[in-house]
């Protein structure tokens, strides 16, 4: 499974076999992330064994979808082949279970008025290709 | 030795030489490896060695510390490649302390080169299609650090207040220290309307809070104090060390609105130096953002958390402020590599020997050199002085 997420992104996805499932997840409309049976820490990015105590009792669950932008910044200069109307929103989503992850904030104008830090979010799902489908957040009115 | 025992380690170590490329800027006839070869060149002969008397060899970047003594025609018995980013010479200060203290070599050359706008010469940078980076924040558009900085940027924004005139204060003042070096990349004054109204690259950052992309090299020798007497320079002693990396990539910095990795790097650099904020007379703190100089100066404690923007207010780090920072006009204004921390640390020796000219802090004894590496990764400290007190 390898795709090129369009062709005038340039960026190839490719799952490893640790991240799979979050991209399998993803394609049904779940953002699944990690939680450890040990410490009972929610986590992400994938990894086989809990970051915070190193445990391999680990088991994948699906999240609220629901979170906090915790920062933000508003790009003007896309990386080269990466197709966009600029400028976009780059943002920082703190989930309900903890964690927190880069996404798009999409849904809203991308002026530092029309956002704020802490506002709340949930994610919605975009498809790239066939194959794959990138979990993206817009404000909860 | 324990932990509490670093003090020991105070001045046992001095920089000895120092050197940059012949010229820095733009210089698309010279490759990578050529800036490091200058830079080396002119740092063991303002150190009055020869290759030959080199047994350790320093450096950062993708296979670099195979390549750099093979071009350079040293064959050492100690090789350090740490790459951290930016902040990694400094970084190599530390380690070249801890096999001299320890006895396993005498002489370390740290170098740096980079031709990073021409880009002759360069190691491929590029993220594999599996890697992380790549699955969880390029597929986003994230465009590295002109879009990672911002992003605590903006937390320190909505948490203190921190505004954008405040972050236009660093590159106003900053760009007054260029206009006092001749090397300097951008010299002409520009003003903090200057600034706001230069075009957004990321919000919350214009054009000029961000810093150079040149070409350039740098590089210092590292010996003991005992052999430093020996050595025509006044030697520059090492006081204290730190470093730390806290995260790789930006959506996993455990706190968008400190610098965690600074706190530790200054609280280690500080504790060995045994000395206090108020005796450090001069401070270059790498500007890849104009953000970046205030949160290291809240992480090493210079003024207490969200106070770093009324800090660098009314120009308090220009020259006649009465808190001279990044003297040589910093990565804003001076030059950027890509790697920028080998200059802040050469800037810092000379400043310590007297040799900045019109730019010179009067009396200056004790630098303090504080490097980012990454997107707030990885941060490395060191003070200098001219005496070991
Ligand atoms: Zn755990």
């Amino acid at each position: 499974m390898q795709t090129k997420v369009s062709e005038n992104r340039g960026q190839a996805l490719k799952p490893t076999p640790e991240t799979r499932p979050f991209w399998e997840a993803a394609k049904r409309r779940e953002l699944q992330i990690q939680q450890c049976h040990e410490c009972g820490a929610h986590y992400f990015y994938p990894r086989p064994m809990c970051p915070y105590c190193l445990s391999r009792n680990v088991a994948w669950v699906t999240c609220s979808g629901r979170g906090r932008l915790h920062t933000f910044v508003i790009n003007y200069r896309p990386p080269r082949h990466y197709a966009s109307d600029s400028p976009y929103v780059i943002g920082i989503v703190e989930l309900e279970e903890g964690p927190r992850l880069m996404t798009n904030i999409v849904g809203v104008a991308p002026d530092p008025k029309a956002l704020r830090c802490d506002m709340p979010v949930e994610v919605v799902f975009e498809d790239i290709d066939e194959n794959f489908a990138l979990p993206k957040f817009r404000p909860i009115p | 030795m324990t932990r509490s025992d670093r003090s020991q380690l105070r001045g046992a170590v001095a920089i000895v030489g120092a050197g940059e490329s012949d010229w820095v800027g733009r210089l698309p006839n010279k490759s990578a490896l050529t800036l490091h070869m200058e830079a080396a060149h002119n740092a063991l002969a303002d150190a009055g060695l020869r290759k030959e008397d080199v047994d350790a060899v320093f450096t950062a970047g993708r296979n670099m510390a195979n390549e750099v003594p093979e071009y350079l025609g040293i064959r050492p018995r100690y090789v350090d490649g740490t790459q951290m980013g930016g902040c990694s010479f400094l970084a190599h200060v530390e380690h070249a302390l801890a096999g001299i203290v320890a006895g396993l070599f005498d002489v370390a050359l740290i170098t740096h080169g980079e031709s990073g706008y021409s880009r002759v010469g360069m190691p491929a940078t590029r993220w594999g299609d599996d890697s992380n980076n790549a699955q969880f924040e390029l597929i986003y558009g994230y465009a590295g650090p002109t879009t990672g900085y911002g992003l605590v940027a903006t937390r320190h924004m909505h948490v203190y207040g921190t505004t954008k005139e405040q972050m236009a204060e660093v590159a106003v003042a900053t760009r007054k220290w260029a206009a006092l070096n001749p090397r300097a990349f951008l010299r002409d004054p520009i003003t903090i309307d200057d600034v706001l109204s230069s075009r957004l690259i990321a919000w919350p950052f214009n054009l000029l809070d961000c810093c150079l992309v040149t070409d350039g090299g740098a590089a210092i020798v590292v010996t003991s104090a005992e052999r430093a007497k020996d050595l025509p320079q006044k030697p520059v002693y090492v006081l204290g060390t730190g470093e730390a990396v806290s995260h790789q990539m930006v959506s996993q910095m455990p706190n968008f609105d400190r610098w965690d990795a600074a706190m530790i790097s200054g609280t280690q650099a500080f504790s060995m130096a045994g000395i206090k904020h108020e005796d450090i007379d001069v401070c270059e703190l790498y500007d890849a953002f104009t953000i970046v100089p205030i949160l290291a100066l809240e992480a090493l404690g210079f003024c207490k958390p969200g106070e770093g923007g009324p800090f660098v207010s009314g120009q308090r780090t220009a020259p006649g402020g009465d808190f001279p920072m990044n003297t040589n006009g910093g990565g804003l204004s001076y030059t950027h590599t890509g790697m920028y921390g080998m200059f802040a640390i050469v800037e810092a020796v000379r400043q310590l020997r007297g040799e900045c000219g019109p730019r010179q802090v009067p009396q200056a004894q004790i630098a303090l050199c504080h490097g980012t590496g990454g997107t707030w990764s990885s941060a490395a400290t060191l003070i200098l002085a001219t005496e070991i007190p």
